[in-house]
């Protein structure tokens, strides 16, 4: 039944894809919005998914309970970092290629530590619902992958609603256009980019929920997702929240595509091989202005 | 000083630290040594681009990696001749095959150049940042192809068998530590060259303002290729003897992130401006990494690394190096 195979790939993918959505939040909004290269962000990824393990193999909460309770931990995080960021980089101008390798830094020492604490093997979480799975005909619709999709939606929904009607969501916005403008305004630049940023890391702790109940995830795990979550950014065009979500949905489907019809092995390549492609035909997105 | 005058010194110190290596005659002594001459290629290929140039490259894994497999897959053919090629050419094949490893290590950089020149090609019209990640990308399509092609081993790996004993070095280790220090003498003249030419001229107004160099006429896209082009192919130059040196090769090794963060890490502790960097910074955190290993744990030293290069970056932008000659212009002013 390859139309039967077809068919579910597709609607795992569009799962996987609203997965992806959750990942890549964090990106848009820092590397999209702020123009911070923040390829420390899967590592942040990571730490939530670890952080969700140890409470779950510790009190049996569910990790989506424990990522919301988690979020105010990772917008602290994020607060700490921008601060950092900004008096050793930002504040004396243009020196992206230390900020690169600052960042570049904090996703090995990430990484590093969470080998060093819980060693290399295979981490995953017990939730009841994990094994099941709602089937509606020829389609199946494994609730792991389900849940974190449809509360990923739902957060992507939420922030899209707080970037385009609350007036701090638009001053982000309008710091990614032109910072002089917002400080006429008597806004401070600086605290809606650190608001912004910390949000951007606070979606993280969610993102690592989600990864843990879908998978089981080792300390290295982050890596493979910088490429896949720089790739959906790009193709969604920077800094759109819709296309970004548009684009994860794109990936997730080819991916689970390609890992259907030609082996696991080859997924990675797929949205790699697209980042460079729209990278070298098309730098400004599908949805770029 | 003139280029030959640095060369005979280069190769001077090269030869004396063999003949005291050789002499100490302790096998780990050229395994260690031979990691941390590695680096300091790695270093100092980084920094043409990442330094002179200020493009980012994470992908040195890559590069490094394609060294690798250069040896790997020339092994492999090696191994299979009769399996491959048409009858007629078994036995002109059969005088050229096994390859020796300097042919191999040329081969290697001219396939990491071509490589870094497609790349190049595809990247370096976009902004610096764009660039950093496609470089990063272009690791993981690389390791899923290598991953994916059974021929050199696949997932599974490859063995190389090697020869215990090299004719005049004695034990193989000696022969790849030798060659190593060919190569380190080749990357820091090269570096140096560079750093000193109209080219290192072209490069840093890049790194300074690229759009005000382009409005000049300065042919940025072409000095970048080249740039992209010399610090591939030094990269691949240095992985080639890997395979000689571990003697089984598997993706995970070749890819290893810390080849990515040693080559960054390095030039950013020395110093990102001058050739002198990177070597201080390899040499340095190298040594550092080889007593750690020993003494405390590999996974220690990773975390070292990754701490040591937050800090350089964050309180000495501008490396020992920097410091250095920040002290002494302070004691000439007082």
């Amino acid at each position: 039944m390859e139309f039967d195979l077809l068919i579910n790939a597709i609607i795992a993918g569009l799962m996987l894809g609203g997965f992806y959505a959750a990942v890549t939040a964090g990106i848009s909004i820092s590397f999209g919005m702020l123009d911070i290269v923040n390829i420390a962000h899967p590592g942040f990824i990571i730490l939530g998914s670890y952080i969700a393990y140890i409470v779950n193999a510790h009190f049996g909460v569910d990790p989506i309970v424990i990522a919301i309770v988690a979020l105010p931990a990772f917008y602290a995080l994020g607060s700490l970092i921008y601060q950092v960021y900004y008096q050793s980089f930002e504040k004396h101008g243009q020196d992206s290629l230390r900020g690169l390798a600052f960042f570049f830094g904090l996703l090995f020492v990430t990484e590093v530590s969470l080998n060093l604490i819980f060693g290399v093997d295979y981490r995953s979480v017990d939730v009841p619902y994990i094994g099941g799975s709602v089937s509606i005909g020829a389609m199946e619709f494994p609730v792991r992958m389900l849940v974190p999709c449809l509360v990923s939606l739902a957060m992507f929904g939420g922030l899209q609603l707080f970037m385009s009607r609350t007036f701090i969501g638009r001053a982000v916005m309008a710091v990614s256009q032109d910072p002089p403008a917002l400080q006429l305004m008597a806004v401070d630049p600086i605290r809606i980019k650190r608001i912004a940023f910390s949000i951007s890391i606070a979606t993280a702790s969610m993102a690592g929920a989600f990864l843990i109940i879908i998978q089981p995830v080792i300390p290295s795990a982050g890596r493979e997702y910088i490429g896949r979550v720089f790739a959906i950014c790009v193709l969604g065009g920077l800094g759109s929240l819709p296309g970004t979500l548009i684009a994860a949905l794109m990936i997730g489907v080819i991916e689970s595509i390609t890992s259907t019809f030609y082996g696991p092995s080859w997924s990675p390549a797929v949205s790699f091989g697209l980042l460079l492609l729209t990278l070298a035909v098309r730098p400004s997105g599908l949805f770029g202005r | 000083m003139r280029t030959p005058a640095f060369i005979l010194i280069l190769t001077v110190v090269a030869a004396a630290l063999y003949v005291a290596f050789d002499m100490v005659g302790s096998d780990y002594l050229f395994f260690a040594g031979y990691t941390v001459l590695q680096y300091i290629v790695l270093a100092t290929a980084w920094n043409i681009l990442g330094g002179y140039c200020g493009y980012v490259n994470f992908g040195s894994a890559g590069f490094f990696a394609i060294g690798v497999y250069t040896t790997v897959f020339f092994y492999a053919v090696g191994q299979r001749i009769d399996e491959i090629v048409p009858e007629f050419l078994v036995a002109p094949m059969q005088l050229i095959f096994p390859l020796p490893l300097p042919v191999l290590i040329v081969t290697a950089g001219a396939v990491a150049g071509f490589v870094g020149l497609g790349m190049g090609y595809l990247t370096l019209r976009l902004r610096g940042v764009f660039f950093a990640i496609a470089t990063l990308a272009f690791t993981v399509v690389l390791e899923t192809f290598i991953v994916n092609w059974s021929f050199v081993g696949g997932s599974r790996g490859a063995y190389i068998i090697v020869p215990n004993e090299v004719p005049v070095f004695g034990h193989l280790i000696q022969f790849l530590f030798a060659l190593m220090l060919v190569l380190v003498i080749v990357a820091l003249t090269t570096s140096r060259l560079i750093e000193r030419s109209k080219l290192g001229v072209g490069f840093a107004t890049i790194r300074d303002d690229e759009l005000a160099a382009e409005a000049s006429g300065v042919p940025t896209l072409r000095l970048k290729l080249v740039a992209t082009v010399v610090s591939g192919a030094l990269m691949g130059m240095a992985g080639a003897p890997f395979p000689y040196y571990i003697g089984y090769v598997e993706p995970g090794s070749a890819f290893n992130l810390s080849y990515a963060v040693n080559s960054i890490a390095m030039p950013m502790i020395g110093g990102t401006t001058s050739w002198v960097g990177p070597l201080v910074g390899a040499l340095l955190l190298g040594t550092l990494q080889q007593v750690a290993t020993v003494t405390i744990s590999s996974a220690v030293n990773l975390l070292i690394v990754g701490l040591l290069l937050i800090f350089f970056v964050i309180i000495a932008p501008r490396g020992i190096v920097g410091l250095i000659q920040d002290r002494w212009r302070g004691r000439s002013k007082s």
